[in-house]
């Protein structure tokens, strides 16, 4: 190995894989048989960078060679920067040794495309096989589809991988037709149906025979850049919800456009990134998948944009003050978990704890509730005097005021000069 | 009062438990024998002797209304090593004992249960922690070493994590609070007991002429993955706070 080499396209081929979200390494299955490493359904982040996100695998390029010419891309075609590529047996090797000192949960390999979409997944393909039969390696290995590889490279990726995924990148087709004009929406799809029907074809015949080999355990996930074109938080979420119904995605993550380069249809160099409506997106998406609402009980036609003052849940909540108060002792799991300042975990220790007493605001401050915002939207047996509030034109503010938000500077009226 | 002194150990703290029963003590309090100083001069003394037919007895009896997962959790209280971890799982079996019908461990509105549910989620996300943040720096006799010091006794609770992920390579792991360790020889995975404490000051002559290289090549990822453009130190230190860093590679030059 030359030392200086690799670490020359280590820092060029992990600075040009950055921009994907996903460090998921949960949802693997694969035990441990003597020789390195196993996946469990719980993933580990083993360290985080300082920009606060989660290291849990070792997120790189193969190569950033490209044939494409996407806008928003750093690694396009036209872009003047270094470029690199490892051989299969540098991946391996890396993957290996870091994983070994403990460092990493797996790989997660992605690629710019170079000839053309069948050579590119075939090197992708032949890493995680190498890693799999020749190092007995159990680790988690999540595998980018290139758009437009052909089914039967698919097939082969996914009895390897334990997740594939494929970027749509951007929400609206015609925003993909704008900045990404050689790719077709229909190319990034195909690769996502054949997994799915992999996937489903696994559960199935699971349920016959034992010993089915793995298919992609860990599912699909995909990942949208908000804020490169002109798409509406209602446009996004209707896409998420699209592609958790019909393509059984494990996750989509929403990518806050980072300002790579000049050029007159995208946002200004100096804009800020969007991290505030990112966030609320991601809040949007965790009532969807954990809190059984729907997207259009999220947002619909007359409110096309998530409220950036309040969490998505509150706003439902302000908007839907007539299914409130909620009595804590009565009130279903569904319900309680609708209630502001209450989450999953408390949701279920209130349904476990109220079955040997009668709960009052002291017993919900203890279970971890947000009180602060919860306390207006309770009945409690023994009467709450926050309710008169429920009411009052001013909730808003009333709640606004009581809480901290860690985005708060963001909406402050007051000037400030440093 | 009577005070119980036990020997520290788990099953030890079981015994006693057991002989409150068994001599029908009523004003009673439990403590490890190495960390007592006697304050209360009027306390009579009663020197427990672990018994594991005893102690076995007390866990049989637990296993039927607060089920194994329960007894986890006591266990974790126990490797707390909080002052008031023998007060909390004495009350809390006592409790299962009262109510033998019910898995009093859910009941979170009782002041000592909801103790012990946030004891135990500290000291899993501690072992939590340690599963994420054991860094192992490969030695010239090729064994992976680790160095820890987790805010509690979290080593028996990560060797059968450790044992699953690296059965090929043999590794160690130290904890240098308390100067003991696991080792792993690809056969078995056992704790060792060192009569004095492992002398590490040049241990780094003993790397594997590899192991900087791998080290290095670490760093620069972990420079190179991260967006400058999205720096947020409070939630960088909120995820690894700083008492871990003097362990991490990535955070060696920092």
């Amino acid at each position: 190995m030359n030392f200086d080499r690799m670490k020359d396209k280590l820092e060029i081929l992990a600075d040009a894989a950055k921009y994907d979200v996903s460090c998921s390494s949960s949802g693997g299955k694969r035990k441990n048989n003597g020789g390195l490493g196993d996946s469990s359904a719980s993933g580990i982040c083993h360290t985080y960078t300082e920009d606060g996100r989660c290291v849990s695998l070792l997120k790189i390029l193969l190569t950033n060679h490209c044939i494409y010419d996407c806008i928003y891309c750093v690694s396009r075609k036209s872009n003047d920067i270094k470029r690199a590529a490892f051989t299969v047996e540098e991946v391996v090797d890396l993957t290996i040794s870091f994983y070994r000192r403990n460092y990493i949960e797996g790989l997660f390999l992605s690629s710019g495309i170079f000839k053309d979409a069948d050579t590119t997944m075939e090197r992708l393909v032949r890493v995680a096989k190498k890693l799999r039969n020749e190092h007995n390696f159990n680790g988690y290995i999540h595998l980018k589809s290139i758009p437009g590889a052909s089914d039967i490279l698919m097939q082969e990726a996914a009895l390897y991988a334990d997740r594939l995924s494929v970027n749509l990148e951007i929400p609206t087709e015609s925003g993909l037709k704008l900045l990404a004009p050689d790719k077709n929406r229909e190319d990034m799809l195909q690769p996502m149906r054949i997994v799915q029907k992999g996937i489903q074809q696994y559960k199935d015949e699971k349920k016959i025979i034992k010993s089915v080999p793995k298919f992609a355990p860990a599912g699909q996930s995909t990942q949208m850049i908000v804020g490169a074109t002109n798409e509406n938080d209602l446009q996004i979420i209707k896409v998420a919800d699209h592609f958790y119904q019909n393509y059984g995605m494990k996750r989509v993550y929403y990518s806050g456009y980072i300002p790579v380069t000049v050029d007159n249809r995208l946002p200004a160099i100096t804009a800020e990134v969007p991290v505030l409506r990112e966030n609320r997106l991601y809040q949007s998406d965790w009532l969807m998948r954990f809190y059984g609402f729907k997207a259009d009980e999220i947002l619909d036609s007359n409110m096309p944009f998530l409220d950036l003052e309040v969490d998505p849940k509150l706003s439902w909540a302000l908007r839907h003050l007539d299914q409130f108060p909620v009595n804590l002792q009565t009130a279903d799991y569904k319900m309680i978990l609708r209630i502001p300042g209450i989450g999953v975990k408390t949701a279920m220790k209130i349904v476990s704890s109220r079955r040997f007493q009668i709960l009052n605001i002291d017993n919900l401050k203890k279970l971890g509730a947000a009180v602060n915002r919860a306390k207006y939207f309770i009945d409690f047996s023994y009467g709450n005097p926050f309710l008169k509030h429920l009411t009052d034109l001013n909730l808003r503010k009333l709640i606004i005021g009581g809480s901290q938000s860690k985005f708060q500077n963001q909406f402050s009226q007051q000037l400030t000069l440093f | 009062m009577t005070t119980l002194l036990y020997d520290g150990s788990f099953d030890g703290l079981l015994t006693a438990i057991f002989e409150v029963f068994e001599y029908k003590y009523n004003d009673v309090e439990i403590r490890n024998r190495e960390r007592f100083q006697q304050e209360n001069t009027f306390a009579e003394i009663h020197e427990v002797v672990t018994q594991n037919e005893k102690s076995d007895r007390v866990l049989k009896k637990l296993e039927t209304s607060i089920e194994k997962s329960g007894i986890k959790q006591l266990l974790m209280v126990f490797l707390s090593e909080l002052p008031e971890s023998e007060q909390l799982i004495f009350s809390a079996i006592k409790q299962s004992i009262k109510n033998p019908n019910d898995n009093i461990l859910q009941n979170f509105a009782d002041d000592d249960i909801l103790q012990i549910s946030k004891i135990c989620k500290s000291v899993s996300r501690e072992r939590h922690r340690m599963t994420a943040f054991v860094r192992f720096e490969k030695m010239k006799d090729d064994i992976y070493f680790a160095k820890i010091d987790p805010d509690f006794d979290v080593l028996p609770l990560i060797r059968k994590h450790f044992k699953d992920r690296y059965a090929d390579q043999k590794w160690m792991i130290y904890d240098l609070r308390r100067h003991y360790g696991l080792f792993y020889d690809l056969q078995n995975c056992e704790f060792f007991y060192p009569d004095e404490k492992l002398n590490l000051n040049q241990y780094k002559e003993k790397f594997h002429d590899e192991e900087k290289k791998y080290q290095t090549l670490w760093q620069s990822y972990f420079t190179k993955t991260n967006i400058k453009e999205r720096k947020n130190t409070k939630l960088h230190i909120q995820h690894v706070p700083k008492r871990y860093w003097k362990y991490l590679t990535e955070k060696y030059n920092s």
